[in-house]
């Protein structure tokens, strides 16, 4: 099938979308009582029940808590899979090349970029801890968090050199943070079969719910969003940290495997 | 709707047609960053901040790096 054949059937597809897009949007319903009721439901719950002023982070962590565990690993498996297929490719070099950094591929960022990197890691890595532990408070909460906290070692990347990045995330301790991360979410929702009264279902919200407006208040939130900030912020810097070795480091030409010494299993 | 959404809306569908013309792999990053720009202000036009905040750093800068770094990867194996 020639071009203009392709053409001509796509431009009649697309008017055929685009008619009955016009016609499924004008008839949407418009505001109808009714519709509104579980964000009436939730929105009348959330400080009275929980002290949660963020109704967001309230439907998250609380109400719907199980489906952000279900995200949470998610991520976790998406990076373990990233993981397992970079290292792989790691297996072919040898163990004393894999730190050496090809020079000519590592450059710094010019000037501007430095002062600018120096002048916003401060403020990133303070709003990143806001938002974390502000979760229920205002807008934000653990993912959100997360990721600008993931930011802060990209950009110091950015600005220098891949030593210096891999001497602030050392991977040993960013694949302890993810774990007890994604372990933290898991143990917090295992409180309520101790302390979870007459019900015992995982992830009740079993703790004081302190003040509403204090960030302290709601329970188990803080401490899911603070498990849930950590995990996310390790997760990113994990990947960046794989694909950025990948990248970076000097490949040695492919030699003969080990040849197995005669005699053994 | 108020002419803030329109207005916002608008600029996404502009900014959607112009991530599918370009044809560049080296240039499409730049347009999907300034996309995710776009989307955020969408979400907070239509008052979610908490997407807004998400979409802000996943679509601006997480989905460009992970496209530069898959390119930069791929180039460097044809070298």
């Amino acid at each position: 099938m020639n071009e203009r054949w392709r053409l001509l059937l796509f431009v009649l597809g697309a008017l055929g979308v685009a008619a009955l897009y016009v016609i499924a949007f004008i008839a949407l319903p418009g505001p109808d009582p009714l519709r509104d009721r579980y964000r009436l439901a939730i929105n009348s719950r959330t400080v009275p029940e929980h002290n949660a002023t963020d109704a967001v982070t309230a439907v998250n962590f609380d109400y719907r808590g199980f489906d952000t565990l279900g995200e949470e690993f998610i991520l976790f498996v998406s990076v373990m899979g990233a993981m397992a297929l970079l290292r792989q490719a790691e297996e072919k070099k040898t163990i004393e090349l894999r730190d050496a950094i090809d020079a000519s591929r590592d450059v710094p960022g010019s000037t501007a970029i430095r002062v600018w990197v120096l002048a916003m890691v401060a403020p990133k890595v303070l709003f990143g801890f806001y938002i974390v532990s502000h979760g229920q408070l205002t807008p934000g909460g653990g993912f959100q968090g997360g990721v600008i906290l993931a930011t802060a070692p990209l950009v110091i990347y950015l600005g220098a050199h891949f030593k210096l990045f891999k001497k602030i995330v050392p991977h040993t301790a960013v694949d302890v943070a993810e774990a007890i991360g994604v372990a933290g979410y898991v143990i917090i929702g295992m409180l309520a079969f101790f302390w979870g009264g007459h019900t015992r279902e995982f992830l009740t919200n079993v703790l004081p719910m302190g003040k509403a407006g204090s960030p302290a208040a709601s329970g188990t939130m803080p401490l899911i969003s603070l498990a849930t900030g950590l995990e996310v912020a390790a997760g990113f810097s994990i990947l960046l940290y794989a694909f950025l070795q990948e990248l970076l480091t000097k490949e040695k030409p492919s030699e003969q495997p080990e040849q197995r010494p005669e005699g053994h299993a | 709707m108020m002419p803030l959404q329109l207005l916002i809306l608008a600029l996404v569908a502009v900014a959607g047609t112009a991530v599918v013309f370009t044809r560049e792999p080296v240039m499409q990053p730049v347009g999907i960053s300034f996309f995710g720009l776009i989307l955020a202000l969408m979400f907070m036009a239509y008052q979610a901040p908490d997407v807004a905040l998400s979409q802000l750093v996943i679509g601006a800068v997480g989905l460009p790096l992970m496209i530069l770094l898959a390119l930069a990867r791929l180039r460097r194996h044809d070298e």
